[in-house]
């Protein structure tokens, strides 16, 4: 049992309670003051990716003018005959990108319609996970699906021509990689709708296929259009499964049975190599990483966006 | 506007409510929302059922304690495993006290203000920056010890790290950082406020209220979240590339500033050949992968029901 404290007061006491407290209000301080820091490498990280960028980015462009490097069509840094026209890189990731979104969306859309509105509880807690687990599978997995097993099937099926590095093969596992992307943040935004609105839409003797299409889809709309992005965004920052299913050939081609080659690829094509650091050549990794940084910020920010005015509308 | 005749003896022409259809139009439109959820369940399916067939071959216990060979016979995945292990180690070590610092610091302590808010959307903003990019970011700072403007630590020989496995491990850990913390802000947001009052009522400090009471309610939510970012650090290829790490390396890492490699590296040397041999050998390398990481996620998912009362998710 605790003595009250106001029966033992002697000087000697109060004396030690006065300092206890003055220790115990200075280890406070230092306690709070550490855990900012360590808040605060989060800014650092941040600050520390855009100064690099910047800086190898700049001196790059001191070299090799930005019109050359924005505009040019011809890519090989590598080459004795240098050129520094990023489009072809641009092109390549894109086009990965748009193919793997033709796969992503529709299915994620539909994964997500599935499990907000039609399946059984029981059925939701098993089906949500296992979808997520295909995000959680390392890339590398699905780059050697994409070399091993999906491009042969193309060659032995369908496109007989298929390289054994070409862009189809990367835009399918791609797309089912950021399947879950979509479903999930899709199935939390409609599961989000307010259940009045469904409930009205019922009580006017909706059938279920209209309540989704015409009251819950569009309401959770803003939510869906920011796991598009939000996947577009991961499509384009995409990299091992790339390296390994599309090859190294930069080339601006929209025929998806070649070998293409993305921003992310080339700067692991440069890592693996024997570039010296500090040429130019070497800085042209951190040219295309600050284009590909800016890229996808410039996604996340409108997707970060369009999720916090959708949230404003039913708080 | 054509009309069922049956129905024309109780309703007007004008409406005609084609219930029919409209439940046929539902139910059609249900399962192609199902067949469209298991298509990536299918692909799962058969991208297990593959890597087994392809690495089935050379899935034994010599795998895990030959270094990688020419001679396909002979290779092994003994750097590659004992590589991953000290990274992931070396990134939790640095993550989980760090981030889950930063998430009592913006849960427990920090103000409402604009520079928690700055704080919070800059953390969801690196949590979507491509992972390549931290590689370059390692590369600069850790390996080569500059910002970009002057001359950078490695050139005037101070800096030690260089490709190392703290190297790997400190970006990586800056990778998965922002998981940790919003995880880590979860489970301690699940944490119900009358814990805390109570412990203001008795005249707890802050920390004390932190340390004793609301951290070690929200642990249990907190390394579910940790492990799973770990889960996802050890999958990473591309950062580790950038930085440096060496693909064919035939010892294991003694200490934190020994070279190394890691498992999806290996796996993307293997596969990235032409022989079929060393394509199976990459199989062999991605089932190891799978079976560490889901011997996390069962840890992962255990501590979550051993500890977890509806804390987290």
């Amino acid at each position: 049992m605790a003595i009250d404290s106001s029966s033992v007061i002697n000087s000697s006491g109060a004396t030690t309670r006065f300092r206890r407290r003055r220790s115990r209000r200075l280890s406070e301080s230092i306690v709070a003051a550490v855990l900012m820091v360590c808040a605060a490498v989060t800014i650092l990280t941040t600050v520390g990716i855009v100064a690099i960028l910047l800086a190898e980015g700049l001196s790059f462009f001191g070299e090799v003018s930005p019109q050359d490097f924005f505009f040019g069509t011809r890519w090989t840094p590598l080459f004795p005959s240098a050129g520094f026209g990023v489009l072809p890189l641009i092109c390549g990731t894109l086009l990965i990108a748009l193919g793997a979104s033709l796969i992503s969306l529709p299915l994620g859309t539909l994964a997500a319609v599935y499990l907000s509105e039609y399946a059984q509880p029981k059925v939701r807690n098993i089906l949500k996970p296992i979808l997520e687990v295909l995000a959680g599978v390392p890339t590398i997995v699905y780059g050697y699906f994409a070399l091993t097993w999906i491009t042969p099937l193309l060659k032995s099926t369908i496109f007989p021509d298929i390289g054994v590095f070409n862009a189809l093969s990367a835009m399918i596992v791609v797309g089912i990689m950021t399947v879950p992307m979509v479903s999930s943040i899709s199935d939390d935004s409609i599961r989000a709708v307010p259940a009045s609105l469904r409930e009205a839409a019922y009580g006017l003797g909706s059938t279920k296929f209209e309540v989704v299409t015409r009251v819950t889809f569009p309401a959770a709309l803003s939510g869906i259009v920011a796991s598009y992005i939000l996947a577009v965004s991961r499509a384009i920052g995409e990299t091992m499964a790339v390296t390994l299913a599309a090859g190294a050939s930069p080339r601006i081609t929209a025929n998806p049975l070649e070998s293409v080659q993305t921003m992310t690829a080339y700067i692991v094509q440069v890592s693996l190599g024997d570039t010296p650091q500090g040429t130019t050549v070497f800085r042209t990794i951190f040219a295309v990483a600050l284009t590909l940084f800016a890229i996808t910020l410039i996604m996340n920010v409108i997707s970060d966006r369009i999720v916090s005015r959708y949230k404003e509308r039913y708080e | 506007m054509t009309t069922d005749p049956s129905e024309t003896s109780f309703r007007s022409n004008l409406f005609n409510a084609k219930l029919g259809r409209r439940h046929l139009t539902g139910s059609i439109f249900g399962v192609v929302a199902l067949l469209g959820a298991l298509v990536g369940v299918a692909v799962l399916i058969i991208m297990l059922v593959e890597v087994w067939r392809d690495g089935i071959r050379y899935f034994r216990l010599e795998f895990l304690d030959l270094f990688p060979s020419r001679k396909p016979d002979q290779a092994g995945f003994k750097s590659a495993f004992w590589g991953s292990l000290w990274v992931i180690g070396t990134t939790a070590m640095i993550a989980f006290p760090v981030g889950v610092s930063a998430a009592i610091y913006l849960e427990e302590y920090a103000p409402k203000n604009w520079i928690t808010k700055i704080l919070q959307t800059n953390i969801s903003n690196l949590a979507g920056v491509p992972s390549i990019v931290y590689g370059l970011l390692g590369l600069q700072i850790f390996v080569r010890g500059t910002i970009g403007v002057g001359p950078s630590l490695e050139d005037l020989g101070l800096n030690d790290f260089g490709r190392s496995v703290l190297t790997g491990g400190l970006t990586l850990a800056l990778l998965i950082l922002p998981v940790v913390i919003v995880a880590s802000q979860e489970s301690l947001r699940a944490v119900p406020p009358s814990i805390r009052e109570a412990s203001y009522g008795v005249g707890a400090t802050r920390w004390q209220t932190v340390r004793h009471h609301v951290l070690p309610e929200a642990l249990p939510g907190v390394m579910t979240g940790t492990i799973l970012a770990l889960s996802r650090a050890i999958g990473e290829t591309a950062p580790l590339i950038t930085i440096g790490a060496l693909t064919f390396v035939a010892f294991t890492p003694e200490h934190l500033l020994d070279d190394f490699t890691v498992m999806p590296i290996q796996i993307y040397n293997w596969a990235a050949r032409p022989q079929h041999d060393f394509q199976d050998l990459a199989a062999t390398g991605i089932m190891v992968l799978l079976i560490a990481l889901l011997v996390m996620n069962a840890i992962a998912v255990s501590l979550r029901y051993r500890f977890g009362h509806g804390n987290g998710r």
